[in-house]
């Protein structure tokens, strides 16, 4: 295989970087010499101790396949929305009261007083259907690309459950603001849950802790929708990562697979 | 050396009756077997495949004894903090609650051929979210033929049974009207239209010194039979009252 030799950019030469020549430091490092030093001696005592370095190469300079487009990146884009939300809803936790008499006030708080808290805020909201809509277009990219099939079924089913919890995210935080479209949104949402038979009922009681909307609904909705669902997000998340880069990507269904002549030559 | 079937019980298969009572592992062709394999998988005795310090009649090798032994610490100490967390979690659905009698005036505020609007606690300690409205009249015998109705005062949930939204009484038609899909209900709230799957459901109801109290929630299907509560969205006529049955939360019937 050919070494790949990158253009060099057109800048005047000049400006162009020039090697120094050997001795010309005379034998003393400048600052921004010392300070190269210093980060390449860090990065080295912690890859000489947890070797690092090659999973990371693994998992980022990986080959793609001929034809990698823009819509390949739908998934890291719907990563990037959830760690989007992670942060905003972070910070967002530490305005938010899930009591029932308190929920309402404090999300006002946030919006109308907290320094830059309404565009806070605003993020996690608007960034929930943008993530929404991310994860629906990565998974259109995965089928129309036929990137589903073998031997990445896995993926498809782990991407599923993970549409799922995006889906249980969307529910669950929908209540939290306590305003009365939040409070009805969510009655409606149990009593579908509710309509499911045999257990139906049963799902319903467990969503509310108790036959009516109660005292600890809330809490209980945002305890899941702050702990419970984004650890497994994560978690299935790196799953995904991991078995994308195990797998590698498909390319594009318009490109047809050039096999080696060599191999396609008819056996005599 | 070989052991008969006769002694095949050492002490720790006591412990351990499954590992003795399995099946030998098929034989593999001799042809296929090294001399270390064949000494290896000829019995399952420790003792005959040449385990070092093998007891008389042992079966299960120390590596797999300390295997088991530690998997199953594992799973005792992950069941100790997630069994009582998961029945913490689920503790709601198996408990029963508790709805005390409510006045919600007094008998003679109402009349056979109207509602009026109350409103009462449903849950308490959530501020105005624990409120609901319900609709009051008298009982009125020659429509109120529903079985076993007895008591002097009907009161009709708002809730509407398609998926919970409030219904509200419109005097001029006489009928309860759902403003999010449009179910309709006549004047008892029995469903005449649109997608709700039974009858508004009502509150046991009873008159205490001229007040009319009113008790827990009640359903009833179509021929306005009691049931106990259900969600909305889940009928209760034919099949419906096994595939959607009481729950366990169901309020206790208060005394008087």
């Amino acid at each position: 295989m050919p070494r790949l030799k990158l253009p060099l950019p057109p800048v005047p030469p000049s400006v162009k970087p020039q090697p120094s020549r050997p001795g010309s430091g005379n034998g003393r490092l400048k600052p921004h010499e010392h300070a190269a030093e210093a980060g390449i001696t860090v990065v080295d005592w912690i890859d000489e101790r947890t070797s690092l370095s090659g999973g990371l190469r693994w998992m980022m300079f990986r080959k793609v396949p001929k034809g990698t487009n823009w819509f390949y990146t739908l998934g890291s884009a719907a990563m990037f929305a959830f760690l989007s939300q992670a942060v905003t809803g972070i910070f967002l936790a530490m305005y938010y009261d899930p009591s029932p008499t308190r929920a309402y006030e404090s999300i006002r708080y946030v919006t109308n007083e907290a320094f830059l808290g309404e565009f806070v805020r605003g993020m996690h909201k608007w960034g929930s259907s943008v993530m929404v809509i991310l994860v629906f277009l990565h998974m259109g990219r995965t089928f129309f690309f036929g990137a589903y099939k073998y031997p990445r079924e896995l993926n498809w089913v782990i991407g599923v459950v993970l549409l799922i919890m995006t889906m249980t995210m969307s529910f669950t935080g929908y209540l939290l603001p306590f305003d009365q479209r939040s409070y009805w949104a969510t009655i409606v949402g149990v009593n579908i849950n509710g309509t499911g038979p045999l257990i139906g009922p049963y799902l319903s009681d467990f969503l509310r802790a108790g036959p009516e909307f109660g005292a600890t609904t809330l809490s209980r909705f945002y305890a899941i929708h702050m702990m419970l669902v984004p650890g497994l997000i994560a978690a299935l998340i790196g799953a995904h990562l991991y078995l994308v880069a195990k797998l590698g990507t498909t390319a594009p269904p318009w490109l047809k697979a050039k096999p080696d002549e060599r191999l396609t030559e008819d056996e005599v | 050396m070989l052991r008969t079937r006769a002694t095949p019980n050492g002490p720790l298969a006591v412990w351990f009756p499954a590992a003795v009572a399995r099946r030998p592992p098929r034989p593999i062709p001799a042809e296929l077997l090294t001399v270390a394999d064949r000494h290896k998988k000829s019995s399952p005795y420790t003792a005959d495949r040449g385990i070092p310090g093998a007891f008389e009649g042992e079966t299960v090798t120390r590596r797999r004894f300390m295997g088991a032994t530690t998997h199953t610490l594992g799973a005792v100490a992950a069941g100790a903090f997630a069994l009582p967390a998961l029945g913490f979690a689920l503790g709601p659905v198996f408990e029963r609650t508790k709805m005390p009698w409510q006045s919600v005036g007094p008998l003679t505020d109402f009349t056979e051929d109207t509602y009026v609007t109350r409103t009462i606690q449903i849950v308490s300690g959530i501020g105005e979210a624990g409120k609901s409205t319900v609709y009051v009249r008298k009982r009125n015998p020659e429509i109120d033929t529903e079985p076993g109705g007895a008591s002097a005062a009907i009161v009709i949930s708002t809730r509407c049974n398609h998926l919970g939204c409030p219904v509200r009484f419109t005097e001029a038609a006489g009928k309860f009207i759902c403003p999010c899909h449009g179910g309709v209900y006549d004047f008892r709230g029995i469903r005449e239209g649109g997608p709700p799957v039974r009858p508004l459901d009502r509150f046991y109801t009873r008159v205490d010194n001229g007040q009319v109290m009113v008790g827990p929630r009640y359903s009833v299907n179509s021929e306005l039979r009691r049931f106990s509560p259900r969600d909305p969205g889940e009928p209760l006529d034919g099949i419906g009252q096994y595939l959607y049955p009481s729950r366990f939360s169901t309020p206790e019937k208060p005394g008087r």
